[in-house]
């Protein structure tokens, strides 16, 4: 019976296994990847045991995976009668280096907020359409990546600094380097999400007031940044979007203004997902993965060090035994990374970073025991200092 | 095999769905005082409990909170931080009454399936949000209370395992709170009636109280749609007689330091209110306005003026009708410790009921810490020197650093009448470690809270408006002849046993010494010997044989 080839996650290894007397393959052992990290393979019966040898020379695989592989093929290779059919076995073995479906929005842990920032609504009353502009292109980036988005408005919200008016292109100008000190206003309005611990990317939309219109953009090599836009990496982006032309002197107060979202929009998602076909490539979620992993293990590492050091140097801590248990985190995660697994180790690794934390913060951490030693020595010295230097003073 | 995540995104049109309103209400009280209260209301239509919802649009709500209750399935929130304590019999009734310190209730869901855990983290994130040390509530400090705090908006919620009731009567309010409140209005400080709140005025007062209000209510009569509705309450009282020179007058400018100039651009509508129902004439306003509008809230029917910021010009409701007294509060409560000495006590708790021929029943609602041991058999209610027993008592005792005493009673009020309610009390010993870093100044236990359906002299509006001022449509009115009144009583002090922290160190220096001194005679004794000391020569005779040797000469004797 044929099995259905069902959808697989890249990173995973087809084998077909093929009985010997098939005519379907002239070798014995034949693979081929494709799309990026998926690995097809078809064997011939007696020779699937080969397939780690076969496989290892085209892809990189962990320890771990080779073993298990390994593993379920002398499985097979000895109840065939449990596995395969007479003619086609499609037999599926999804070892990954990354299991996409398991990605839940709080594996990554980002959210994406974007804010339309308008200095002054008297002046302006700005509409944009958010519908259209979730479905056109933030839509593919939450299926990959699956942060959280969030749009706001924030009304009264100004730049920190104040532009130059440039005789020369008659425009008020902001250069590369009082950038950095624009973010620092808007930040205190932004906030970050008060209910979790996730980084979050702001991408943020100026609208300028009357009185700085039209305002570009220059970046250090004193040219107009092409779209106008400022980005900080791990922080997100501003983009001054002008207004000249869209209304005269004499408009009705406030002007009912429509932000085209499509080139907005463009800007943005150039900067959060490289460019590439439908967003991020598959090869670079692993690299994400990794890195975030690896990452996360060395944060959770630094307070448990820390609390070890401290234990040290003053030996009077009190840590309890609930403590101790959560210290364990890390080694799980950094067990997984090397199993391959890496959508696993960075669950681990984020859960590693929380226990870390509440370990380090744990109250009962504050009760010291009450007579350190420095202070037993300022207590005793004067009572027994002046019996022993005449007892010592005496015997010499 | 890659599961396609389903992703419910709700999305909203930007304009349309939120609405905002803000209105100052000056009211100048019998005593002397001018009582202002800030109300700014943001309605907003969405479902924040849908499952699966991946994007959220925020305009006039706040991102922050939004995100709050989304995360924490908040049915119903209530925080309020008070400086200051409400004097009902000199003041009136409050439109929004707080009891000093903080307060927060939270309604969560049904569907929350830990609600310690989420109330736990809900304090925590709060806290941070509003800059208060909101940390410091626990279980030692939380109560369920069965009746007295009914959900305020929709929902016809029973289960009160689902409501959490936390007060701090030693939280201070300051400008570090109000600038975050300040910070979750959509026109910040900028514009509209916010530039009015400059903390050096709001907290030379003799009351402060700010608060937010969050709850689900209903859009219309047949409630055919629901919003949510976040309320940002501010209720100042400032004392003119210590600030003003002697005369009774006020100014914007003498009470905030600051004048309104716009209204806020994103409001529905921004309104001013001074009642006037006293003394229409000798009263003068200025700028003066033909506009004057009734409303009957807490009972009464006052007269207001009303000033639009909005639309200047527009004409209002009608004519003055002229009351002459203030309305003596009809409910009234008080509560202080008796006794003497650091190991028991007697709280009484004193409700007065004004109403010259109604009785009406009140819900009495107490927590008391765990570290005051209540005598529950010395539980006694008098009403005018008679027994008077309650109908409904649901009490859940203490638990050793657990838990604290809640005690609920229904108690009929006789009219004209004082009721006191005593229970005896024993203070417990505290752990060492757990004395505050200043005992000796005193425990707090939080202000008991009197709620009631008081009747009312004049027919309440239960028919719903979309113009009624937002004063009067905090509480849903049910019925026209009573209204709903919540008296806060006084928060207590009490003095715990408390040991002295001083004995260590004089345990310490007494034993050095007592050693010391014993050691020191003792060595004394044992090694001490006495030789015959020859009297050194005077000066003269050393000099002289100092030269003598050098002479090599023989020395004096």
């Amino acid at each position: 019976s044929l099995h259905m080839l069902s959808e697989n996650s890249c990173g995973s290894v087809v084998v077909y296994v093929i009985p010997e007397s098939s005519t379907l393959l002239n070798q014995r052992i034949r693979a081929f990847v494709v799309h990026g990290a998926t690995v097809h393979c078809a064997a011939m019966f007696p020779y699937i045991v080969y397939i780690v040898a076969a496989l290892s020379k085209r892809v990189h695989m962990t320890k771990g995976t080779k073993e298990r592989m390994a593993d379920s093929m002398r499985a097979i290779k000895s109840s065939p009668g449990e596995y395969s059919p007479s003619f086609w076995l499609v037999f599926s073995v999804a070892y990954s280096f990354n299991f996409l479906y398991l990605i839940s929005p709080y594996l990554l842990g980002y959210e994406i907020t974007f804010s339309l920032l308008n200095p002054d609504p008297k002046l302006h009353s700005l509409h944009c359409d958010i519908q259209d502009a979730i479905q056109s292109y933030i839509q593919p980036l939450l299926n990959k990546l699956a942060p959280i988005a969030n749009f706001s408005i924030l009304y009264y919200a100004v730049l920190g600094v104040n532009p130059r008016f440039d005789n020369s292109v008659s425009a008020y100008t902001l250069s590369a380097d009082n950038l950095s000190h624009v973010i620092n206003p808007v930040e205190a309005r932004l906030g970050s999400n008060a209910a979790s611990s996730n980084p979050v990317l702001n991408f943020l939309l100026y609208v300028p007031g009357a009185h700085h219109s039209p305002l570009y953009i220059r970046d250090h090599s004193k040219m107009k940044a092409p779209s106008n836009t400022f980005h900080s990496p791990r922080w997100g982006s501003i983009m001054v979007y002008n207004l000249n032309e869209m209304y005269g002197s004499e408009a009705e107060r406030p002007v009912d203004i429509n932000i085209n979202m499509a080139k907005v929009m463009g800007v943005f998602l150039a900067h959060a997902a490289p460019p590439g076909s439908a967003g991020l490539a598959d090869r670079e979620l692993d690299r994400l993965l990794w890195s975030r992993s690896v990452e996360n293990i060395a944060t959770a590492s630094t307070p448990i060090t820390s609390l070890a050091q401290l234990l040290d140097q003053t030996g009077n801590n009190v840590i309890n035994d609930s403590i101790a248990q959560q210290v364990g985190g890390p080694d799980s995660a950094v067990a997984e990374l090397e199993a391959g697994n890496l959508a696993f180790a960075l669950q681990y690794s984020r859960v590693a970073i929380l226990a870390s934390e509440r370990a380090f913060f744990d109250p009962s951490l504050l009760h010291l025991l009450y007579f350190p030693v420095d202070q037993k020595f300022a207590i005793y010295i004067p009572l027994f200092l002046p019996m022993y230097c005449k007892s010592l003073i005496f015997c010499l | 095999m890659l599961i396609l995540s389903s992703l419910l995104l709700f999305i909203l049109l930007a304009a349309a769905r939120d609405e905002f309103q803000e209105e100052l209400v000056i009211r100048p009280l019998h005593s002397g005082d001018i009582y202002a209260s800030f109300q700014f209301r943001t309605l907003w239509d969405t479902d924040f409990l849908q499952e699966g919802q991946k994007v959220s649009h925020y305009r006039l709500f706040p991102k922050s909170l939004g995100q709050v209750l989304s995360k924490f399935s908040v049915r119903e929130l209530h925080i309020s931080f008070t400086q200051g304590f409400w004097r009902t019999m000199q003041w009136g009734q409050p439109f929004i009454p707080s009891p000093p310190g903080a307060e927060l209730w939270v309604w969560f869901h049904d569907t929350v399936s830990d609600v310690d855990g989420n109330w736990k983290e809900l304090t925590n994130v709060l806290s941070g949000i509003f800059c208060a040390s909101l940390n410091f509530i626990d279980l030692t400090n939380t109560v369920q209370p069965s009746a007295s705090f009914k959900p305020l908006g929709l929902g016809n919620a029973t289960d009160h395992r689902f409501l959490r009731y936390a007060t701090l009567p030693r939280e201070i309010v300051c400008t570090e709170n109000l600038t975050p409140w300040k910070k979750l209005l959509p026109c910040g400080s900028k514009a509209g009636l916010a530039v009015l709140m400059k903390s050096e005025k709001l907290f030379h007062s003799s009351f402060h109280s700010q608060a937010v209000h969050i709850r689900p209510i209903c859009q219309d009569e047949q409630c055919s749609s629901k919003a949510w509705e976040l309320r940002q309450t501010l209720n100042v009282v400032f004392d003119l007689h210590t600030s003003g020179q002697g005369k009774k007058e006020w100014s914007l400018f003498k009470m905030f330091s600051r004048t309104l100039t716009e209204a806020c651009p994103l409001a529905s509508s921004s309104k001013v209110y001074v009642d006037i129902t006293d003394n229409p004439e000798l009263f003068e306003l200025s700028p003066a306005t033909p506009l004057l509008g009734q409303a009957v809230v807490l009972g009464d029917r006052r007269t207001y003026s009303v000033y639009d910021l909005i639309m200047p010009t527009s004409s209002m409701v009608l004519s003055p009708c002229a009351l002459g007294d203030m309305l003596r509060p009809l409910l009234h409560a008080e509560r202080y410790v008796a006794g003497f000495g650091l190991q028991t006590g007697e709280i009484h708790t004193v409700i007065y009921n004004n109403h010259p021929y109604r009785a009406f029943p009140v819900l009495l609602m107490d927590s008391v810490p765990w570290y005051l041991q209540l005598y529950i058999h010395t539980l006694t209610v008098t009403s005018k020197s008679r027994d008077n027993k309650p109908s409904y008592i649901h009490y859940q005792p203490a638990k050793d650093r657990h838990r604290p005493h809640l005690l609920e009673m229904l108690i009929q009020l006789p009219p004209h009448s004082m009721t006191e309610v005593t229970v005896q009390f024993e203070r417990a010993l505290l752990k060492w470690t757990e004395y505050t870093p200043d005992p000796n100044h005193g425990f707090y236990v939080g202000s008991s809270v009197v709620s009631a359906l008081v009747p009312s002299m004049v027919a309440m509006r239960t028919n719903f408006t979309q113009d009624q001022p937002l004063f009067s449509s905090f509480v849903p009115v049910k019925e026209e002849s009573s209204y709903f009144v919540r008296v806060y009583t006084e928060p207590l002090l009490v003095n715990l046993p408390t040991p002295d922290f001083s004995m260590p160190y004089n345990v310490i220096c007494l034993t050095c010494t007592v050693v010391a001194v014993g050691y020191g005679s003792f060595y004394n004794l044992l090694t001490r010997t006495f030789q015959v000391d020859e009297p050194s020569p005077p000066l003269s005779k050393r000099l002289a044989n100092l030269i003598r040797r050098m002479r090599g000469v023989p020395l004096l004797t």
